[in-house]
This record gives C-alpha cells, structure tokens and sequence, in this order.
C-alpha cells in the first residue's frame, strides 16, 4: 500500500535508524519517519511495542536513553535540546499519565508555561487578564469548566479531566508538533468523542500531530493521513488510515506473522 | 536523572547565604562564661529591679544542677559536639547613648545594617503599617510606631523597657507559660537574657498593624538570648512577626531564646508568625546558628485562640516545638510549619498540644523539605487531659525529598485521657519525582522554576497562614533555599 503524500513542502521532522535504551533493555531499534507540516500520523501497536519510548525520545525524557541514530526538528538537531527548549522549539507532549502537582493551581501552572514559551520566543510575558481571556476561549474547545482552573494540576481529576486538561493546555500551547500518547486510554466513549472533537479542532496545515495508540477506536475519530505500525521497536508497516482498519479486523498477529513482507520505513 | 540535572541542582544548593555580612561597630560584651557575677553583671546593665534578678539567679542555679544532672535533652534525633557553656559570651550590646530618644540617635550602622536586610526603621519612608522592634546582638536598638500603637493603649517596646514602664504586667506573666526551669535552654535563657520584645493589648483592642521583630545577631561568639512576651486581654487581637538573620562565621553560634503568648482572657487571638533564616552554616556543615528555642502559648480565655506559623530555612540545628496550652473551653490552637534543610542542617522540630479545657480544637499542619544531606524531623505531642471532653485534634504531616541522601522522620505523642475525644493523624513522605520534573519541563517551565514550583505547591497550606508581606518574604526564601539536590 502506497501512503497518499498529500502534503508537499519542507520536512518538519526527520527520524532517522533511531536506537533507544530505556529501564535496561533495548526498546527501539531503528526507526525511520518522515513527517511534514499538517500532516496526522498514527503510529499502532502492541503493548510493549515501543510506542510511549517514541514519544519520549521526541520530549527528551531524561530517563530514556538514545543510542544510535538522529532526530532533526526543522534542521536542528532535536536530540541536543533540554526537554524544555524542545517546547520552546514547538514540541507538546500530551502525556499518557498526566502528572499531578498538588498546590499548584491549574491556571497558575498553564500561565507559567505558555508565558515560558514566549519569553523563549521573545514574546512579551501575557498578565492575568490576557491570558484568562486566552484561556476561557479554548476551554470551550474540551468542554471545561473554569472550576478546573482553580485546581490542583491533574490533582484529584478523573481520567477523563486529565485528557482533557492535556488537550486544553496544547490548545492554548499551540505547537507545531503535538505527540498524543495513548490519549485515548481510560476514557469512555462521551470523553473520548470530546477530547477528538477538541484534538480535530486543533488541526491545521501547519500543525503535525502524532497519535499513539493501542486501539482503532480513537482513529475513527481522528482520522490519521498515515499510519505506522510499530513491533517490538521497528516499524514493521506504513500506510494510510485503511491499514488501522485492516489492523482491527485482523489483530496484530498478523502483522507480526508477516512482517517480513513490509519494508520498515515512512512514507518518506 | 541526567548528569547536566545533577549539576545544575548541585549548582542552586550552593548558592550562598545573602545576609552573611558583618557589621563594624563598636560593642560593649561581657567576658566569655557563666557564673552569677555575670548574671548580676548583666542584671545590672539593665538597671534592673531585685525581683528580676531573683528570677534570673534561681533560673542560674537550676541550669548548674540541669547541667551537672546531665539533663540536656537528648531526646532529639539530632547531631551534634557538647556545648562549652563557659566559652561564649552572654552579653554584647552595640556601644550608643542610654535610652534613645528617637532613630535619630541609633548608630548609622546599624540602621544600615537593617537597611540591607530590607527592614527600614526610618518611620517616615515606610509605606506599610508595620511596627518594627529591631534587636541587634542582646539588646532592642529600634522600636518603630510607638507612639500610634501607645494611642489605643498598646505597649509596644524592648522587654527592658516594659520591665521599666510595666514592672506589674511583666512580673505577672514572666515565666507563666515558660517557667524558669523548663528545660536547659529555656533555663539559661531565664538566667541571661538580655533583651527582646514584649506586646501588651488591653481589653477589647484589635492590634491595627503587625508587630514585627527583627533579630540580628552581629558579634562573634555570642550566644543571642533574647526573650518575646506578648499579653492580650479579653477580645484583643494581635498579629506578631518575627525573622531572624546572622553573619556567616566558621563557629557555630548558640541563639536559645523564649517565647511566652498569654491570651489572658476570653475571646482572644494572637498570631504569631516566623520566617527564621539563622546562618546555615556552609555545606560541609561548617557553622552555622544552634537555633534552640522554647515558644509557647497559654489559652486561658473561653474560645481564644493562639496559632503558630513558621517558615524555618536557617540555622545549623533547629531544636523548636512551638506549643499550645489549651485551658480555656472551646479555646483553639493551631501550628502551621515549613521546615527546610539542606547541605547538613538538621532540624527536629514540632509541636505540643495540651488540651486541658472541654471542646478545645487543634490544628497541626507540618511540611519538612529536606534536601542534601538535610535531616529532618517532626516531633508533635498531643495531649488530651481527662476533663478535655470532646477535644478535637487534626496533624497532618508531609515530608518532601529531593535526593537520595537526605532524611525525613516522623515521631507523633499521642496521649489520650478522655474518651470523648478525636485526634487524627495523617503522615505522607514523597519525593519531588522525575515525572514531576519532566511534566513541567515539557511545558517549557525551567527545571529551576519547576522545583520552585512544586515546593511552593507543597507548602501553600502553611503559607497561606502567613501576612502577605511576609508569605512574599518566604516565598523568596523558600526559593533560594530549596532549589537543588534532586537525585
């Protein structure tokens, strides 16, 4: 199956033979993706697959180690930026276990990031004013209360408050390149429904966004341009969203079976 | 976590004590050591009445036999080489006229001294309603809005100046709540105290400012003495403040001061709240201030209530249990805390709730952060008396880490003589987590502000508790001295 290669111009994000160590053992070995601005990429798979170690290698978390290979962001070298330079290069990771930070009000936190964001661009810090009017109109986006904003980061929220919180913060963020990891997990179908509502609000052609997740599910309402599949840390096949479809029908049995057949690699 | 991490937390836990300076004046101190000349010595200075110096004589005694009993308390999970009681100084006082007459005659030096502590003594450029009583080394150099507070009555002064203007009040409440042989610190302090602060808020008048004092401790090895009454009648109400700084030297320095609170009568409410920032010592452990402190209060009145709030960043050793005497009916007693150690600092520090009178209701809220090789201890009492029915008590105990190297230790005193009562008691240690970190730093936020961040959160409760000016004062602190060390 041949990806549609809809979107023309510069390449957004380039990885390339990416090996990475994480808790002792080898988890990814050799990925290769090619991704350009508005473009949605699902990338699938078993649990244990490599999945999340993607994400994480993409936002720098200190504990996942690379060990061969590189990744370019808009022609720098991503893997030599700090976790924090790679938001302020336009980076968002919303997380599969949104971390609670007891004390800190929601608002205060969201504040301290975006105005993070653009004192690193050299934008003027927004006040409190400014930025509630800022924030009260993508609230609507995920369908939030302002209650949650006077509540503890993630502190005492149901899964579903997390996601949606996380997608609230990307939507005032606004990032280039936006990594939903496993977003879907824990939610039941009305959450579901409103954080994709909130997540295909946020698309635009210049916006890239990489979904990772187990199920079909959340493709039905995020319709990815491509989609990867990832085996025990290699891409093992590429192609649009039919191949979510297929993967549903079959389970992932399949692909393991054959996966000598497909050439690991992009569309690219 | 990544080296680059380490590094940069090793770098913010090294950053060095700001208020580490000394002041060059003159002093007038008394020869190092303790014997009941220079007890009559300092009694003397301060033209003091018989009675005074009785108290100071039987206390002198009692901290021989302490002394001699080997009856220093040891109870404490803190480290530390004996104290040489015969080579310190007990009294040092800067060298200016007797009985100033207003700032003017202050020594210049020492209102700059202030000045660079960010405490303006000069009423005139003072915006905010803040009464200042400025103690440098052993004695009270500076009381600010004296006269505006002495308008509604309110004695507002040094404690040798209210043994001078109030004998009666004084005599009466010296020692009530702390008596002169309550423990070995708080007995040397009754022998040799030199000066400190005292508050009187008669019948019915709400205090309208804070009441400051401002501790320095400037001379070499001195010990700081100094002794806090504050007496509020019947439906008075006062906010008391005090912070605390000293010069950075390579000998550890002893500072064991009293507190006594007295809320005489029935609906009665003093606030006492502390930002302690003593010298920490360097981070080998070199240095640093003893802070061994004995701070109570006596609820006497139905419904009055006395509430502690600390913020304790400084000082080598802290040895502080700030504690409520409830007898009063229906009378409350709260104890917020916020205490840091980093580098060596130890501190064991906690509180006493002694619930005597029916319906009394305590409140303990303690968070410790311990960072470095910091150790770190909460030490609390409860104890409901056999008349206390259906006394209520709420402790709830957090310990936060950042790194692997520093220790949090909880020791909660239940004592429980009467059926009716409830206590409940909640403890939870956590460790400022890579996820924490990594979550903020994904959003941009710098690893520096993220640790900020979290331990603020951490301690909003206690912080709440504290006037603005000073909740902004401890923010700051917190700030310098909590960042780093995270493993």
């Amino acid at each position: 199956m041949t990806p549609p290669n809809a979107y023309e111009g510069p390449v957004m994000l380039k990885i390339e033979d990416l090996h990475a160590r994480a808790g002792g053992a080898d988890i990814l070995k050799g990925i290769d993706l090619t991704i350009r601005p508005g473009e949605v990429h699902a990338i699938m798979g078993p649990n244990g697959s490599g999945k999340s170690t993607v994400a994480n290698v993409l936002a720098g978390r200190p504990s996942v180690e690379v060990t061969g290979g590189s990744v370019e962001f808009e022609g720098r070298d991503l893997l030599a930026l700090s976790p924090e330079e790679r938001a302020h290069a336009g980076i968002f990771l919303a997380f599969q276990y949104p971390v609670e930070i007891p004390g800190i009000a929601n608002n205060y936190f969201l504040k301290a990031s975006l105005n993070a964001l653009r004192t690193a661009r050299g934008e003027d810090e927004l006040d409190a004013f400014d930025f509630l009017e800022v924030v009260r109109e993508k609230m609507k986006l995920v369908e939030m209360d302002e209650k949650f904003m006077s509540r503890s980061v993630n502190e005492g929220f149901s899964g579903g408050e997390k996601k949606r919180n996380e997608i609230l913060q990307m939507a005032v963020l606004e990032p280039k390149l936006a990594i939903l990891d496993e977003t879907d997990s824990g939610l039941d179908i009305d959450a579901l429904r409103t954080v994709a509502n909130g997540v295909n609000a946020l698309r635009t052609p210049d916006r890239s966004m990489i979904i990772i997740t187990h199920y079909q599910r959340l493709l039905d309402y995020i319709v990815p341009d491509f989609v990867h599949v990832l085996a025990r840390g290699s891409i093992v096949r590429s192609g649009g969203k039919d191949l979510a479809l297929e993967l549903e029908e079959k389970g992932y049995g399949w692909i393991e079976d054959e996966n000598t057949v497909a050439k690991p690699g992009a569309s690219a | 976590m990544a080296e680059s991490e380490n590094h940069e937390l090793q770098r913010l836990a090294d950053r060095e004590y700001e208020y580490g300076f000394v002041t060059d004046i003159e002093s007038d101190s008394i020869p190092p050591g303790l014997s009941e000349d220079v007890v009559r010595l300092i009694s003397a200075k301060k033209n003091e009445p018989e009675w005074l110096l009785d108290f100071r004589l039987k206390a002198l005694k009692r901290f021989f036999e302490m002394l001699a009993n080997g009856e220093e308390p040891t109870w404490a999970k803190l480290q530390y080489a004996p104290i040489d009681y015969q080579d310190m100084i007990y009294y040092s006082a800067p060298k200016q006229a007797k009985n100033i007459g207003s700032l003017d005659e202050v020594d210049p030096e020492i209102l700059e001294t202030y000045e660079k502590l960010g405490i303006t003594l000069n009423e005139q450029k003072r915006l905010q309603g803040i009464a200042v009583d400025a103690v440098f080394d052993s004695v009270s150099v500076a009381t600010t809005y004296k006269e505006e507070l002495e308008r509604q009555g309110i004695i507002f002064c040094s404690f040798s100046e209210a043994v001078e203007r109030c004998p009666d009040i004084v005599r009466e409440y010296l020692g009530s709540v702390v008596p002169y042989s309550d423990n070995l610190y708080a007995t040397l302090n009754s022998a040799v105290f030199s000066d400190g602060s005292f508050a009187y808020i008669p019948k019915g008048v709400r205090c309208p400012m804070e009441l400051s004092t401002y501790f320095r401790i400037n001379a070499a090895n001195t010990g700081q003495f100094e002794r806090t009454l504050v007496v509020a009648e019947e439906g008075a109400y006062v906010s008391y403040l005090e912070g605390c700084t000293a010069p950075q030297r390579d000998e550890h320095q002893l500072h064991a001061a009293v507190v006594e609170l007295v809320a005489v009568g029935d609906d009665t409410e003093i606030k006492y709240s502390t930002v302690q920032n003593w010298y920490p010592g360097d981070k080998d452990g070199k240095g640093g201030i003893y802070n061994f402190v004995t701070k109570r209060g006596a609820c006497r009145g139905r419904r009055s209530k006395i509430s502690w709030t600390q913020v304790e960043t400084g000082s080598a050793i802290t040895w502080k249990y700030p504690s409520c005497l409830l007898i009063g009916d229906e009378s409350v007693g709260a104890f917020y805390s916020v205490a840091m150690t980093n580098n060596r600092q130890q501190a064991d520090t906690g509180t006493k709730m002694i619930h005597i009178g029916q319906d009394t209701k305590s409140t303990i809220v303690s968070k410790g952060i311990s960072a470095g090789h910091g150790e770190q201890s909460y030490r609390g009492l409860v104890r409901i008396g056999p008349k206390a029915h259906r006394a209520r008590n709420y402790s709830q105990c957090d310990s936060l880490l950042l790194g692997d190297r520093c220790g949090a230790h909880t020791f909660p005193y239940l004592e429980v003589k009467n059926s009716s009562a409830t206590v409940e008691h909640e403890a939870t240690t956590s460790k400022i987590g890579e996820d924490q970190l990594f979550y903020c730093r994904q959003r941009g936020i710098s690893e520096e502000d993220a640790i900020s961040m979290i331990v603020n959160g951490f301690c909003k409760e206690v912080l709440r508790e504290l006037p603005m000016e000073f909740a902004v004062e401890a923010q700051n602190l917190l700030g310098i001295s909590l960042e780093g060390a995270v493993g």
